[in-house]
């Protein structure tokens, strides 16, 4: 009976481990860097002189931000997310409403990720009337203009990696929304780290998500406890 | 003889089976063509027909629009701006907020009046029971129309009377809301941002020119630019300003608007003009 208790107890781990609400010894993570390797393309300098709302924002020239590398290599704005190996239901949650800020007529968070039917709330900080276009192709379109202080707050229905926004009124702004049906997602900071938290521990496909640069996957397997270290590295 | 017996025995077999499975192939793929040939629509009395729709689509649409209804047909890559693309269910003239479906109505009413400045032509010559049994076949092609319904249309409030101070709220609404970015300060449709302007599949696309005087593409009435700004025109640039502005705002505008037409040379658009619907 003695040596069967293992096999019981790691039996009991799985099947628990798949249960809304298990405790973090019976989850598994995945964390790591994204980086970029060569020169990094330059940035082109925005002329927002059209508006003087958006320029004065700008003590110094904003700069296009489609590729940024931090000082480590680290590259920013890249959303790694489980794409395969994900079992049954995704647990249950009431997540918090999602962002997304026009703040000096530039999009922040540039590139951010929220899932299906989470409530995303749009604000206008500037001076000057924005016009907030997500251009899906999965779910519904729409294109209102939010004037300063207005808020708007909206929800996309499907998966989409990733939805394109754009502000037809101020052309250089560009942002980028990725939806998913489950909650394994993460942007990367500007040293280009990541870390998914709270998986069920098995085998799954990572995928890191770039808006210029492309995509990429690895297979990875993660075990109960035993945090897993990935790299990716796009050129 | 019994070896070729057996043989040919075996192979009569074998294309009973294969006839079997064709047919059964045929009958799948029929049956899912005739699902969405089940789409209805229903227009005032009338209630239109998809399978009735499909006969006058490949007379008449399919060059532009496409036998997959994506706005590739034939003629779709000389004209600007393109043929509509049904599969993706996005369109600009509703009576229905941003994002959302269209009526069947508004549908009819683009069939009906065509859209000015483009490829599309008013379909007035087809009979009212045509132009309905095409609005349930365009909507059979994306599948949306059978996933989601339209959102409650727009409410039009009655039109306050225009007045100086009317239009000139309307002129510091113009500026305040950005409008000028792409229509430009005098409404010419040379705004700064103008130049930059694409449609949702990338196309270039130009902002209404305010003082040309010609007709807007969604209908011309004071009514029609009212509800224009309220839904936006899904698929361009053009917002929905219904966050944005309350209706005696809107309205304002609409009056700055149809100051700006009628003063064009050799305009033919009355203040307020008839909808010609």
């Amino acid at each position: 009976m003695k040596k069967y208790l293992p096999v019981f107890i790691v039996v009991a781990g799985f099947l628990s481990a798949g249960m809304p609400g298990s405790s973090a010894q019976n989850t598994a993570s995945v964390s790591g860097t994204v980086k970029f390797k060569g020169i990094a393309p330059h940035p082109s300098r925005i002329d927002m002189s059209f508006d003087p709302n958006c320029a004065k924002a700008h003590a110094t020239p904003a700069f296009t931000q489609d590729v940024v590398v931090g000082g480590g290599g680290g590259l920013e704005n890249v959303v790694v997310y489980v794409a395969d190996g994900l079992n049954g239901a995704p647990p249950e949650g009431d997540p918090p409403p999602a962002v997304l800020e026009q703040k000096g007529c530039v999009y922040q968070p540039r590139v951010m990720a929220l899932q299906a039917n989470q409530k995303l709330e749009i604000k206008n900080d500037d001076a000057t009337s924005h016009n907030i276009h997500p251009m899906p192709v999965n779910n519904r379109e729409w294109n209102k203009t939010q004037p300063p202080g207005v808020p708007i707050e909206e929800s996309f229905a499907r998966e989409e990696i990733a939805i394109p926004v754009k502000c037809n009124i101020h052309p250089w702004m560009r942002g980028y929304i990725a939806v998913f049906k489950h909650p394994f997602f993460a942007v990367t900071d500007k040293d280009g780290n990541f870390d998914l938290k709270n998986l069920p521990p098995g085998t799954y496909t990572i995928t890191a998500w770039h808006e210029k640069l492309g995509t990429q996957s690895q297979k990875v397997t993660v075990a109960a406890g035993q945090p897993s270290k990935l790299e990716f590295t796009f050129k | 003889m019994k070896a070729n017996g057996g043989a040919s025995a075996g192979r009569r077999f074998f294309i009973r089976c294969a006839v079997r499975a064709s047919n059964a192939t045929i009958l799948v793929l029929l049956v899912s063509a005739t699902s969405s040939l089940a789409q209805e629509s229903h227009v005032g009395k009338l209630t239109g027909n998809a399978k009735r729709g499909r006969a006058s689509y490949e007379r008449y649409c399919i060059f532009c629009h496409g036998p997959y209804g994506d706005g590739r047909g034939e003629n779709a890559p000389y004209l600007d701006p393109k043929p509509r693309d049904f599969t993706a269910a996005t369109f600009k003239c509703r009576s229905t907020p941003s994002g959302s479906l269209p009526l069947d109505s508004d549908l009819y009413d683009t069939i009906t009046r065509g859209i000015h400045a483009s490829g599309m032509p008013s379909w007035k010559p087809l009979t009212r029971q045509e132009r309905v049994d095409l609005v349930a076949y365009i909507k059979s092609f994306s599948p949306k129309f059978r996933e989601e319904q339209p959102a409650a249309p727009i409410e039009i409030p009655p039109e306050p009377p225009t007045s100086k101070e009317s239009v000139q709220r309307g002129a510091e609404l113009f500026q305040s809301m950005n409008c000028w970015a792409c229509h430009g300060k005098e409404g010419r449709g040379n705004g700064p941002s103008a130049a930059t302007l694409t449609d949702s599949k990338g196309y270039p696309i130009t902002p209404f020119d305010l003082t040309s005087g010609t007709r807007l593409k969604c209908g011309d009435s004071d009514r029609g630019i009212f509800r224009d700004l309220t839904t936006g025109l899904d698929g361009t640039p053009m917002p929905s300003f219904t966050d944005a502005m309350k209706p005696d705002q809107i309205w304002d505008i609409v009056h700055y608007i149809a100051a700006l037409r009628s003063a064009a040379k050799g305009s033919t658009v009355a203040r307020g003009g008839p909808n010609p619907n």
